[in-house]
């Protein structure tokens, strides 16, 4: 025996000597990766831990990637690369994509080959209708739903004689300009990155079409209608309360966001998601109250857009993995452990059972977690139509993109709303037209 | 007369090279491949199949007006802070070669830029010039509004370009200086007893004296713009305000990773790296040339 083979010899027995010292009942670990951060990003870390030590079969690893872009960009990266994890948290903007890639198990599917038998009518229509095919077949499991709110700081509006709930743009702009007279710098914060709740959700509670084909449902040759009607008019509206100082920019490069500025009570008014709440209350001194988004006076309120996100199961990992990811898809699906997710977040319960417990149960009719109810009334305020059930389009993240920058180029560059959305969505129709032929020949399912 | 070293053992070359030879296959020729023909098809972004596009991906930038702003933008870009980071740099480089008082400690002092990594300057640069709370937002108690990156393009790219030049500096620096001093000193003293003065002996006589240095610096430097300036346009601006910080590094990035249009970034990778090709060619083209001064 030479010295490599003595060494290699021992070091063998060094190996087995630490596998026999570990535990003997081998627990199955699977990765969750999701795109939340901060204060959401811990109660996901808890809702982990809670699933960990609830059983002794699975260890879920939860990784943040910041937010849902860049954690869609990693998880393409990682499938492409065999490294995926066994879930991930897709949001609104990557379905149509992910939808088409094949690239994933249907969470009806996979419940049923691990003999958990959920009651899939349960789930609230909106959510579910988002992450299903056309015939109504879930593929992802509903976990932080959302959808857009209005906030407004009720000592400023109270300190400058304006009562009750700011429910029309008309009145959003006459307390907007009371608070300027008043000497407030900032009477409402606004970013325009953040056209999911500027734009998006303003299409859906006005009944206007944001593209052809019922917003992309009925095919991928749908084209964007977003530089019509209302939309510019809507532009042109924003762009005049910016001039007014009515508006300010708040975002992460001008170096405090529009919630930090909210919270900080630097701004009166922003709008921002129903998930928010929890942060919102935790963290925001004085009064203040959330109302559904603001429509415009003489138009009739239409259901607002599901938010948020779903949890996908990836192709390509063990069936050990798949009965994990089954396990913590049944756990988070317990009435008590989504009512307590709903609590600590604000993020809706997905479930029509879940919501009339914490109802009947008084959750909702007292502070902190009073309005939260009425995120889910925006969501069910009429049956979703086709408009007002989400979007359905391909790379709907970089159309996204193209309506931010005509945004952007409205609001900071002086450019006609008329003709920055026309070069907004020629660009937007290139990239859906890109995307067909991408995937030519295939079908939404 | 040349003397040539010559190995006689046929495997051992191979084995000497063969690190930097895998390292060069795995991580330059194998992703230009894929990017090479990704750039011919379309490909889906979660992978799973590709259609053969012919020369659609490059038709479809090129007539693109936004793509050729970018490209614009890029050129500006690289002239702005190539120029500034090397006029500062030689500026530096001179003063610390006439062995003034303390010449030693700048010596390494002015190298210490080029050791941040350019997103950790970015973060830094991002505070520095905030409009809210920056030290350059002080501006705007003076003037309210007037300095504000997040919504004005033409600041936020100068907001860049200075970082990316000061990044740069310490490097020109230290070839400048070693090329100052690599000039015999007896050259400079026969100026001097000419007497040229400092302003004039180093215009006459160590300027075309470093040009090799200088040229070899515009390339590294135009390449580096080209290349380098994710990190800064990515923690400083993301782009924005409207794309207005943009180049085509970060186009490709936009298009690509956040677009999912793995084609069409495909396409202008190899663009730009014909370009760097390109770049780089020159520099061996002339600069090896002129490099030795006998």
């Amino acid at each position: 025996m030479n010295r490599t083979q003595l060494l290699s010899a021992a070091s063998t027995i060094a190996v087995l000597s630490l596998a026999a010292a570990a535990p003997a009942m081998a627990q199955t670990k699977f990765e969750f990766w999701y795109g939340l951060s901060g204060d959401l990003s811990e109660k996901v870390q808890e809702m982990c831990s809670r699933f960990n030590a609830s059983q002794a079969d699975y260890e879920i690893v939860c990784v943040s990637q910041e937010n849902y872009e860049n954690n869609l960009q990693n998880t393409i990266a990682a499938f492409r690369a065999n490294k995926q994890p066994t879930v991930t948290q897709i949001s609104d903007g990557g379905v149509v994509d992910l939808m088409l890639s094949g690239a994933f198990l249907p969470v009806k599917q996979l419940m049923e080959d691990n003999g958990y038998n959920i009651d899939w009518s349960n789930y609230n229509s909106g959510v579910a209708s988002y992450f299903s095919t056309s015939t109504g077949e879930l593929l992802a499991m509903p976990f932080n739903n959302s959808t857009a709110m209005f906030y407004y700081d009720t000592d400023a509006l109270a300190a400058v004689g304006f009562e009750g709930v700011p429910e029309t743009w008309e009145q959003v702009e006459d307390a907007a300009r009371k608070l300027k007279e008043a000497g407030y710098s900032c009477p409402i914060a606004m970013d325009p990155t953040g056209n999911w709740q500027w734009w998006e959700q303003f299409s859906a509670i006005h009944n206007v079409p944001i593209a052809s084909n019922g917003n992309g449902y009925g095919g991928l040759d749908a084209e964007v209608l977003f530089n019509q009607g209302k939309f510019v008019d809507q532009l042109a509206f924003y762009k005049r309360m910016f001039d007014e100082g009515l508006m300010v920019h708040k975002s992460k490069a001008a170096g405090q966001t529009a919630n930090e500025a909210f919270i900080a009570g630097d701004c009166n008014m922003t709008s921002s998601s129903i998930a928010d709440h929890g942060t919102f209350s935790t963290q925001k001194k004085g009064n203040w109250q959330v109302a559904m988004l603001p429509i415009w006076e003489g138009t009739v309120r239409q259901n607002s857009l599901v938010g948020g996100a779903a949890l996908w199961t990836l192709k390509g990992k063990s069936a050990e993995e798949y009965k994990g990811a089954a396990a913590f898809y049944n756990f988070i699906a317990q009435p008590e452990q989504a009512q307590h997710w709903s609590t600590i977040t604000g993020y809706i319960p997905v479930t029509v059972s879940g919501f009339e417990a914490m109802k009947a149960a008084g959750f909702y009719d007292k502070a902190p977690y009073k309005g939260r109810e009425l995120a889910i009334e925006s969501l069910l305020y009429t049956p979703a139509g086709e408009y007002t059930r989400g979007v359905r389009l391909g790379n709907f993240g970089a159309v996204r993109q193209e309506v931010i920058k005509a945004m952007q180029s409205v609001i900071f560059d002086n450019a006609d709303p008329q003709a920055a959305l026309d070069e907004a969505a020629a660009r937007s129709n290139e990239i859906l037209r890109k995307f067909e032929q991408t995937y030519a020949g295939q079908k939404l399912p | 007369m040349e003397r040539r070293a010559v190995y006689r053992n046929k495997v051992l070359p191979w084995m000497l090279l063969g690190p930097q030879l895998i390292l060069v296959l795995v991580f330059f020729y194998w992703p230009t491949s894929q990017a090479l023909y990704w750039a011919f098809t379309l490909e889906q972004p979660w992978g799973g199949g590709n259609l053969w596009a012919g020369l659609d991906n490059f038709l479809y930038i090129f007539r693109d007006n936004r793509y050729w702003g970018t490209v614009l933008r890029s050129a500006f870009y690289a002239m702005c802070t190539t120029g500034l980071s090397m006029l500062v740099a030689l500026t530096l480089a001179s003063f610390v070669d006439r062995a003034l008082k303390g010449t030693k400690i700048f010596q390494s002092v002015f190298i210490w830029p080029y050791a941040i990594a350019a997103p950790a300057a970015g973060v830094a640069f991002r505070f520095i010039f905030s409009p809210e709370a920056g030290l350059v937002g002080g501006i705007n108690e003076i003037w309210p509004g007037i300095w504000d990156p997040s919504t004005n393009g033409i600041q936020a790219l100068g907001m860049v370009i200075i970082c990316h030049a000061w990044l740069g500096i310490g490097y020109n620096f230290v070839f400048f200086l070693a090329a100052l001093q690599m000039i015999p000193r007896s050259i400079s003293e026969a100026g001097a007893m000419d007497g040229a003065r400092p302003l004039q002996r180093m215009f006459d006589l160590q300027l075309p004296l470093i040009a090799p240095t200088a040229f070899f610096l515009l390339i590294m430097n135009i390449i580096s713009s080209f290349t380098d300036s994710f990190g800064l346009i990515d923690t400083m601006t993301e782009g924005g305000p409207v794309g207005q910080t943009e180049v085509m590094v970060y186009k490709i990035y936009v298009d690509g990773f956040k677009g999912l249009d793995y084609s069409g970034a495909a396409a202008q990778s190899i663009v730009l790296m014909l370009l760097v090709i390109g770049l780089t060619f020159i520099q061996f083209k002339w600069v090896e040339r002129r490099v030795h001064y006998n």
